[in-house]
């Protein structure tokens, strides 16, 4: 598996990871070593196996449905680089 | 049957399939404890875990899945005894964890269906895909800043109901009637209060178009986000037409989301969200999946309360209702509640009767809901017993329940202080009776000479003479057996 | 006098009991030994004014007789862990000045436990690493150097900044996270003992997230007692993890004495790959034959899927961790770059707010998560995963506990293998499985190479019976006679 640079530019957007055009190639044989790698797993025979999804065979617990959380604005706005009158502050996105 | 779109080439046909999403009724959000109220300040409805803060973890609200599986149970469906919750990756400034928890190729609602009461009186079946659970994203506000959007996550973590149909629906008239019917179903549920004004009920419509005869799915368009019936069924007519000239043209149909704009009446491309999606799907490593035996199950489905399509059945079996009228006073959980109270030991016709033909019209002209009704159900339910029991006639009783409205008063008080009591006693009705017949020699010769429609006239003048309050049967009767004697 | 800084905390536990010294005494013994060691570069964050105000509250508890399980100890937290108005940065530039308003559950129970935490110490940007050179605050020196060598080695990964300030005594103890062996690898490499437990037995609640169905807290200390003594205030249900188990913590402590009498011990076959060096094959043997001498009964078994274990974690870990560290984007907290819309500010903030490995792994779990290859890269994973699984469960049929070295070499050069990613992922090829499986493990500090490093064994056991993992490490302890300070 060798990635090529429109897909490393793909990856990329997708990540939102801005990668310069001129490391594209770069970026690009670093993964591709990476997944030729990883490759290696399909040797492994997994027919009529289960995926394991998660870490643990525990069930779920529930929460109760009651209010207990929240009215916080000051502590959650706290850490914003752009905070205004309780608002999180972004560029403008035009729909 | 049919909605046709007539094109050069072909007559057209709609296929559409629509996406609802429902906000669950509850009191905290669907992963943390943060309430769902509308209309809170900015970010004051807001856990560090629905603002995405590094390290916090959902945990699941048992009564979102409750109200999962109940609206499955009223939609017939396929409860999934085990689901998983899944992360669909997508950047979004009003998305904090950059992810959406939703539910993807293991929903917890399978496959059901939903039955639209036709207005010819006939039923269709649209099928229901699934319903899963998911998590609603904030709000984007774009005009208080002119360089910056401002993000409020007071909705950020609402638990939502995707509910799926199947490509079933035909016509902008049942996509009307699909969601009026849904939103019954849920307010029957107290699943979701299907208020689409506050978007606790929006609706995303794939709608495509085939030659009529062809069973093929053509390239579907996404219409999203669409706040109103009115605006889903317009919505759609222009898509459809827009698909049919593309075809006709020599064009084909992109798969792409569209946007309604209720201003211009028609729908336009969504340039900003189409490019590069990938959702990239995948269990949620943080939640492990939801499990219930069969006794949860079991439990919400015997507190089911009783659902429009039996109550129909119910009200047309035990009260005799036409199947119109039966279908208006189901079609609201409050309004069948109404007409049972005011029909309960009554003349059920009669009760049906007041209800849609009196009381609606009274709601419709001041725009009320039902819940806000200046006539109280005891109250129609005594007005009801008074006609019945000939206490006021039934043109008194049209007066009395104006006074109602106006006043809010019961009828007993306002028939008293009008002294609108009904004349039931012979003994004034035949005195009465006696001196029309006295003073009008003339007309009663011609009464006995065959002119037998004056009885008409005499019941008239007794009414006048009494104030209207006699009993019209009474009286009638009284000049029959005086007259014909 | 001794120097207050040599005591293990089970020692320090009870001379500050007999008031033999001060809480505060102790904190500022090992405040001083930080400023000391700062060329370590253990420490992002070091908060004396916070730890000696704490350590003032130990001694008044202490003085009125009701101190916690650790009070009065001074421990050093990983940086992964959120502090409250402690600046916690995952060691990443992305979290510039993140100060979170709330307090992790493992750090709030050791706290609550009555310790004294010192400050943050150094990782490998979100964890990502096995050799503590991907902090955006530069890597960590090992206190551990090569005999006759003055080369700086690294102290692994990714609590590299933990196992380097426990053994070099600047805290009695320090929080780890392991998410393929970050707790066990470092630890080995500066002979400490470190301690995984059962993925669930930690809250990983306030955990800067990196691979959520693996990562798992644990103690770093420089005795098997003291990481029994430290687990057992760090674990416990907590209603905010849904991963969390709800079951009894076990007194790990009392279990010490128990022995392996009679204990089979599994010694995996597949253990012995061809890079595996000669002395720590050695040694491998020689812990064999220590728990044999104690009792227990060696036997060989298979874990067939085990050369697919570091495969299938770099297709598990990235694909979660895109998603885990989709939240960083310049928003709500830490580093924005501005741009000239909101997708340009994503892509500017995240590139320079994350490291090259970081953006690395990003990548690869956003492209094995992407449609059209999930099946064959995610899919498959999470399927050689259940087989991985499964040869431990069915190895726990036939034994009590496996023995295994815990790294393939010992501590090595900084600077060497930065180049090779792969080279660098076969440093957990032995603990990789035991994260994927979800089951508990610990490395003991067991030996020394011929050059003088610290050389690390590693015990698994089933899920939740860390018990018997204690038991086992304990006797290797006690035979192994490590030094507990290093050459320095």
């Amino acid at each position: 598996m060798s990635l090529d640079k429109a897909t490393v530019r793909r990856i990329a957007t997708l990540s939102r990871i801005e990668v310069a055009d001129a490391d594209l190639e770069v970026v690009a044989g670093q993964l591709s070593g990476i997944l030729n790698w990883i490759e290696q797993l399909k040797e492994v025979d997994t027919t009529n196996v289960a995926p394991m999804t998660g870490g643990t065979d525990l069930k779920l617990q529930w929460r109760p449905d009651v209010v207990n959380d929240g009215d916080k604005m000051e502590q959650v706005l706290a850490n914003a680089p752009d905070g205004h009158d309780g608002f999180f502050g972004v560029p403008k996105v035009v729909e | 049957m049919g909605y046709i779109i007539k094109g050069e080439k072909h007559d057209w046909e709609l296929v559409i399939g629509l996406e609802v999403h429902a906000q669950v009724i509850s009191k905290a959000k669907l992963f943390s404890g943060s309430s769902t109220d509308f209309g809170g300040g900015p970010n004051t409805q807001v856990s560090f875990i629905d603002a995405g803060m590094p390290g916090m973890l959902p945990v699941l609200n048992g009564h979102a899945v409750e109200q999962a599986v109940k609206t499955g149970l009223g939609l017939k469906a396929k409860i999934n005894r085990r689901s998983v919750f899944a992360r669909k990756n997508y950047f979004y400034a009003d998305m904090p964890q950059g992810y959406q928890i939703s539910q993807y190729d293991q929903p917890i609602v399978g496959e059901g269906t939903l039955v639209l009461d036709m207005p010819d009186g006939s039923t269709r079946e649209i099928g229901i895909e699934r319903l899963h659970l998911e998590q609603d994203a904030g709000k984007s506000i774009h005009d208080l800043h002119p360089h910056k959007s401002y993000i409020d996550l007071n909705r950020s973590g609402i638990p939502l109901m995707e509910i799926v149909s199947k490509p079933d629906i035909r016509t902008p008239e049942e996509v009307g009637i699909y969601l009026k019917k849904l939103r019954s179903i849920l307010r029957y549920l107290g699943t979701c209060d299907g208020n689409m004004e506050e978007g606790s009920m929006r609706c995303d419509a794939n709608v495509s178009v085939r030659p009529v005869g062809s069973t093929e799915l053509r390239t579907r368009c996404e219409i999203k986000n669409v706040n109103s019936v009115r605006f889903v069924m317009q919505a759609i007519e222009y898509e459809a037409r827009r698909q049919v000239d593309c075809y006709e043209s020599g064009g084909t149909v992109d798969q792409e989301t569209r946007l309604y704009d209720s201003h211009k009446g028609e729908t336009r491309s969504m340039r900003s969200k189409e490019f590069a999606h990938d959702y990239r799907y995948f269990p949620d490593p943080d939640l492990l999946p939801i499990e219930f035996d069969e006794a949860f199950v079991a439990r919400l489905r015997d507190a089911l309360p009783e659902l429009p399509d039996d109550k129909l059945t119910r009200f047309i079996k035990d009260f005799g209702l036409t199947a119109y009228d039966a279908g208006v006073l189901v079609a609201e959980k409050e309004s069948a509640v109404y007409f049972e109270e005011v029909a309960k030991g009554r003349d059920p016709k009669l009760a049906a009767n007041w209800v849609i033909t009196n009381l609606f019209g009274v709601l419709n002209k001041r725009g009320i809901e039902i819940g806000d009704s200046p006539v109280s159900a005891k109250d129609l339910g005594r007005l009801i017993e008074l006609i019945s029991d000939n206490t006021i006639s039934s043109r008194m009783a049209k007066e009395v329940f104006e006074a109602m409205v106006e006043t809010g008063k019961a009828p007993d008080a306002i028939v008293e202080e009008r002294g609108m009591k009904q004349i039931t006693d012979t003994g004034a009705i035949d005195a009465a009776v006696d001196k029309i017949i006295a003073e009008n020699a003339d007309k009663v010769a011609q009464y006995k000479s065959g002119k037998v429609q004056m009885l008409g006239w005499f019941v008239g003048q007794v009414m006048k003479a009494t104030q209207g309050k006699a009993n019209p049967a009474m009286c009638s009767d009284a000049l029959k057996k005086k007259l014909d004697a | 006098m001794t120097q207050l800084t040599s005591f293990t905390i089970a020692e320090a536990r009870e001379k500050l009991a007999k008031k033999e010294f001060t809480a505060l005494e102790l904190t500022d013994a090992h405040l001083a030994a930080m400023e000391r060691a700062k060329d370590l570069n253990a420490f992002i964050t070091m908060t004396g004014d916070l730890a000696r105000e704490r350590a003032r509250e130990s001694d008044k508890r202490l003085a009125a007789g009701h101190g916690g399980a650790l009070e009065g100890i001074p421990l050093g937290i990983k940086d992964l862990f959120c502090t409250e108005g402690v600046l916690t940065t995952a060691a990443s530039h992305i979290l510039d000045g993140f100060k979170p308003r709330y307090e992790s559950t493992v750090s709030q129970k050791l706290r609550d436990a009555g310790s004294v935490m010192l400050g943050k110490l150094n990782l490998d940007e979100f964890a990502m690493g096995s050799a503590n050179i991907t902090s955006y605050y530069g890597p960590v020196k090992n206190p551990w150097k090569a005999k006759g060598r003055n080369v700086e080695l690294v102290p692994g990964g990714s609590s590299g900044g933990s196992a380097s300030s426990v053994a070099a005594h600047l805290v009695m103890g320090a929080t780890g996270t392991d998410t393929g062996g970050s707790i066990r690898q470092p630890a080995a490499f500066c002979g400490i003992v470190g301690v995984k437990p059962t993925y669930g037995r930690c809250s990983r609640w306030g955990v800067v997230a990196f691979a959520s169905s693996l990562d798992q807290a644990g103690p770093m200390t420089r005795t098997v007692r003291d990481a029994a003594i430290m687990l057992r205030a760090m674990s416990g249900y907590d209603p905010k993890d849904s991963t969390s188990a709800q079951l009894e913590v076990p007194d790990f402590e009392a279990a010490l004495a128990k022995g392996v009498k009679g204990l089979r011990i599994g010694i995996p076959k597949e253990y012995r790959p061809a890079g595996l060096s000669p002395e720590l094959a050695a040694l491998w043997d020689k812990g064999v034959e220590w728990l044999k001498a104690a009792g227990a009964t060696p036997v060989e078994i298979s874990l067939p899927h085990t050369k697919s274990a570091l495969p299938t974690y770099y297709i598990v870990a990235p694909a979660e961790a895109s998603s885990n560290l989709a939240r960083y984007d310049g928003v709500r907290f830490g580093l924005r770059v501005e741009g000239k819309s909101l997708d340009d500010m994503y892509a500017k903030t995240r590139a320079a707010g994350f490291g090259a490995e970081v953006r690395r792994r990003i990548m690869i779990g956003t492209y094995v998560l992407s449609a059209g290859y999930y099946d064959a890269y995610y899919l498959k994973a999470q399927k050689v995963r259940a087989l991985i699984n499964q040869d431990f469960t069915d190895a726990f049929e036939k034994v009590d506990a496996i023995l295994t070295p815990t790294a393939p070499t010992p501590a090595f050069g900084i600077g060497e293998k930065s180049d090779d990613p792969i080279a660098m992922y076969l440093n957990d090829v032995f603990t990789v499985p035991a994260s994927l499986a979800g089951i508990p493990g610990a490395s003991v500090p067991a030996g020394l190479s011929a050059d003088g490093l610290p050389l690390g064994l590693q015990v698994l056991t089933r899920r939740w019976d860390e018990e018997t993992l204690f038991r086992v490490c304990q006797v290797l302890e006690d035979a192994a006679q490590f030094p507990l300070l290093p050459a320095v």
